[in-house]
């Protein structure tokens, strides 16, 4: 091998040797590529070419949030008061310490580290799992009390509040709607569950391909200078990670003042 | 006509087609469904986009023949939006989108920039079974009852008050759209990482230029309608009142959506053509591209505006008056970048050497016809003048002109043009300058009495009409008929050319770029060495120095 | 034209790579920067700031998508090709959002 590399362990500059290999092709190496500094810099690009068209996938759901959430701000309001903060913070805090283990992941990967690795990717994969328990958790909040729009969608706690006391206790001040803004707040779960039913499809994508990226992992696929998967696994999985963050804030923090 | 031609074939008594070629290299129904040569694939998609053209042209005969006459009498008013509809869905969505990029623009581009493949085949193979399936589910759609919304979807008709397969089409679209995405995708990546030493951006042909602005769109417009046929289905299906006024939803927002993709959908269908019309219009004037420079920025131009206009489509649709100028305003703007095009090739014609070969006579009328669709698109874009024309046949005739005066005619110029290199063989000039020629008579009969029944006030999607409005139909439907053998004649001697048509030779047409300099058709690998670029693009200098260099090869 | 590919004669992209490895200290600096901004947003919904809450939410927001762009995706660390990409990204989706929204609020019959 005709590396030559310095890991010092933070800052690392390792110069690719692959001109001075001519056509020899590293096993890992795709042969319609000349080198394989070329083939993960294009696989690379092509990835974040796909979370382009994911931006502009959410995007159109973001539009019709921003509009509807402007057209009917206190059915908004008060219709995310029937989410927790609690849960929705705990959620945030666990995506961040996933992106976080993922890039850790990755610097495994670079440098080498076959267990680090494993359990990086293993750590970012619980916690996925944990963001993904956490969310059926409240998803099966919202069925039981008939907030899922077009299935018996149930105006009740919005027209007299007092109806359902742990919300009222948090939140006083909410006067019922009138009758019409009340039903606007099907179209704000409508978002909820599509934004979230949208980010959690992602998700449980992303824990899918963990599971078998874990797997290569422990067979050392990732640590011998094949490092592009996992790093473009990881920009994918930060993509979410970003997508949970506007979530989160346009969602459960309309107004959380009581 | 001239007999003077530019054709230069090796000697027919002893040429043959190179024994080993990227279609010998290996047999079998498997080695072309697992394939991940991206000649391959393209055949696969030049394949199935015909199949879709035709069906795509039957709905259009339905609709001819209902519109000959002033009631609905040849079928049922419900049956005749469905097959409006599905005539729409097929030939935008399964034939123009795909048609020159899948095929011509899958075949060339690696060739053209001198790289062995695209970057990512087996996602360029995935786009093929993506688009198959779509195709199927489409069928499957319009066999099991159709849907009658218009290929626009729109709603709150196609949400609430119709009973058609608008789930299973929209799911079939959003499919395709995936296919589209992979596509451009790859396009980019391969354009921007796979070119061959020397080959800088503005050495590339405009062909790859185009295809690069083309695919910009597909990847930033496409899965904005994903998501507004997401929320039709959710709609549909859970009635949650996005797009429903009675629960204070708005049914504009579905099309902001809808046209924010459809839009640009027009420049990804008509630009890789506009790339094709380069080629072939430097080819047979035996002159540079005037303008290089020019024509490479005005199609990402294209691309970049075409994001800004979109609410041009919904001048009538309660969008505010401010929107109505905005969007106007900006749409003149996007027409300044085609007009640029339009311009350089009329300039690479002058003094040029003209000869009038098939791909040529499409490329005239391309000139011609999209200059008219182009411009019959500015008094659509003032809203003063759409208020009148919107939703009648002056629509219908102005993309139609653009779409297939335009986008098909730079399609069938590419095919002829490119048909030697696919296949090594030439196809029978005489009665394809003919063809060429029906083409563009029963085009023009066809539907330049389609401006004029808009202008008197003719709507669009009705399958019964005022009497007065009859004998222009007529006129119409008799060009359809002329339109049709115009295009099955391609069909019936393309096909018979793959075996008895003279065989081409590596460079018949005496063309600069790259895919010219190597056999027909190509090795599997393409080039038997990596090129290294040295000269500009549409050199022909160059290429009459190669030609002293090297001794002509059966 | 034909001769064979040699090294020296790469185009620009092929030359070798600067791989600029990212190591820990980075992450754990920006992943205490995330857990801060969560707090301080959260925090900041339960005061009653008028018009600034949505502004202040989605200005802590885009801060943190920031730090998890520029540092975890090594977008800081990328060639120029990746920041335009992450750039053209950005502007289509706030072409859509914005120009949209401008048919919305220029509305006679919206609810703005």
């Amino acid at each position: 091998m005709s590396d030559s590399q310095v890991v010092t362990g933070n800052e690392v500059v390792v110069h690719d040797a692959a001109e001075g290999a001519h056509h020899e092709h590293l096993p890992y190496q795709r042969h319609h590529f000349e080198t394989y500094a070329q083939q993960s810099d294009a696989t690379n690009f092509a990835m974040w070419l796909f979370l382009l068209t994911e931006i502009m996938f959410f995007g159109g759901l973001f539009t019709a949030y921003l509009i509807y959430r402007n057209w009917y701000y206190p059915a908004f309001v008060v219709a995310s008061h029937q989410l927790d903060v609690v849960w929705g913070t705990l959620n945030t805090l666990v995506l961040i310490i996933s992106s976080f283990t993922m890039a850790m992941g990755v610097w495994c990967a670079e440098t080498r580290r076959r267990r680090g690795l494993v359990i990086s990717l293993s750590l970012t994969f619980i916690l996925g799992l944990a963001f993904l328990g956490i969310k059926s958790i409240e998803w099966g909040e919202k069925i039981e009390k008939h907030h899922v729009p077009g299935f018996h969608y149930s105006l009740q706690t919005f027209l007299d509040p007092a109806s359902d006391p742990k919300v009222h206790k948090e939140y006083p001040k909410d006067q019922p709607l009138r009758l019409d803004m009340a039903r606007h707040t099907e179209i704000y779960f409508f978002l909820y569950f599509a934004m979230t039913g949208m980010h959690a499809l992602h998700m449980v994508i992303g824990v899918g391909i963990l599971v078998f990226m874990i797997v290569r992992a422990r067979a050392g696929a990732y640590t011998t200078g094949h490092v592009t998967f996992v790093e473009n696994f990881g920009l994918y999985w930060h993509f979410v990670d970003i997508i949970w963050i506007y979530l989160f804030a346009l969602l459960y923090l309309i107004s959380r003042h009581p | 006509m001239s007999s003077s031609t530019i054709v230069s074939l090796p000697d027919q008594s002893t040429a043959r087609v190179p024994k080993m070629n990227f279609i010998s290299k290996e047999n079998g129904l498997l080695s072309w469904l697992l394939t991940g040569d991206h000649k391959r694939i393209a055949i696969l998609y030049l394949v199935s986009i015909t199949f879709f053209f035709f069906i795509g042209g039957a709905l259009a005969g339905l609709i001819r023949l209902e519109l000959l006459t002033p009631q609905s009498d040849l079928m049922a008013t419900d049956t005749y939006n469905k097959v409006f509809t599905m005539h729409g869905i097929i030939m935008i969505f399964f034939f123009l989108v795909p048609s020159v990029p899948a095929t011509l623009g899958n075949f060339f581009i690696p060739m053209m920039i001198g790289a062995k493949d695209l970057a990512l085949p087996k996602i360029n193979l995935l786009s093929w079974y993506l688009y198959i399936a779509a195709g199927i589910l489409a069928l499957y759609s319009m066999m099991t009852g159709g849907v009658d919304t218009g290929w626009t979807f729109t709603t709150p008709l196609s949400t609430h008050y119709l009973n058609t397969n608008v789930v299973s089409t929209g799911l079939a679209i959003f499919i395709a759209g995936f296919s589209s995405i992979f596509t451009g995708l790859n396009f980019i990546v391969t354009i921007h990482k796979m070119r061959c030493p020397g080959m800088t951006w503005f050495r590339m042909p405009l062909f790859v230029w185009a295809h690069y602005a083309a695919s910009i769109l597909m990847v930033l417009g496409t899965p904005v309608v994903a998501i507004a046929l997401v929320l039709v289905v959710l709609e549909r299906v859970a009635g949650i009142g996005v797009f429903d006024p009675t629960k204070g939803g708005d049914p504009l927002l579905f099309q902001h959506l809808f046209w924010f993709y459809s839009h640009p959908a027009v420049y990804i269908m008509i630009l890789p053509g506009m790339g094709v019309i380069s080629e072939t219009i430097s080819t047979f004037s035996r002159k540079r591209v005037f303008g290089y420079t020019a024509v490479a920025f005005s199609s990402v131009a294209i691309a970049v505006f075409g994001f800004f206009v979109w609410a041009h489509h919904m001048f009538i649709m309660g969008i505010s008056n401010y929107s109505m100028l905005v969007f106007s305003l900006l749409t003149m703007l996007v027409a300044v970048p085609s007009a640029i095009k339009i311009f350089n090739w009329a300039f690479t014609l002058y003094k040029g050497s003209i000869t009038f070969e098939t791909p040529m006579l499409y490329t005239f009328g391309f000139m011609g016809l999209f200059t008219i669709g182009g411009l019959t698109g500015v008094f659509l874009g003032t809203s003063g003048t759409d208020i009148h024309l919107t939703e009648t046949y002056f629509i219908v005739a102005h993309f139609h002109f653009v779409m297939v005066g335009g986008m098909l005619m730079a399609f069938l110029a590419g095919i002829h043009f490119w048909w030697p290199k696919m296949t090594g063989r030439m196809y029978p000039e005489k009665i394809s300058q003919f063809a060429a020629v029906v083409t563009f008579i029963g085009f023009n009969f066809t539907f330049f009495p389609q401006f004029i029944l808009g202008t008197l006030g003719m709507p669009r999607r009705y399958a019964s009409y005022p009497p007065e409005f009859q004998i222009l139909n007529v006129f119409s439907t008799a060009g359809a008929t002329i339109l049709g053998v115009g295009y099955l004649l391609p069909l019936l001697y393309l096909t018979w050319s793959l075996k008895y048509g003279e065989i081409a030779g590596e460079n018949p047409w005496q063309a600069t770029g790259l895919e010219w300099q190597t056999q027909s058709p190509p090795l599997t690998e393409n080039f038997p060495a990596i090129p290294i670029m040295d000269h500009e693009a549409y050199d022909y200098e160059w290429l009459e120095g190669q030609k002293e260099k090297v001794a002509s090869v059966g | 034209m034909s001769e064979h590919h040699t090294p020296e004669q790469e185009s620009p992209e092929q030359h070798e790579r600067e791989h600029h490895i990212v190591g820990p200290k980075v992450y754990v600096v920006i992943l205490f920067g995330l857990l801060l901004g969560t707090a301080l947003t959260v925090l900041a919904s339960f005061w009653e700031l008028g018009i600034l809450n949505p502004i202040i939410a989605l200005a802590i927001a885009t801060a943190k998508a920031m730090l998890v762009v520029l540092f975890f995706m090594h977008v800081k660390y990328s060639t120029k090709l990746t920041k335009l990409t992450v750039c053209a990204g950005i502007f289509t989706f706030v072409i859509l959002i914005g120009m949209t929204l401008s048919d919305y609020m220029t509305r006679a019959w919206g609810r703005w």
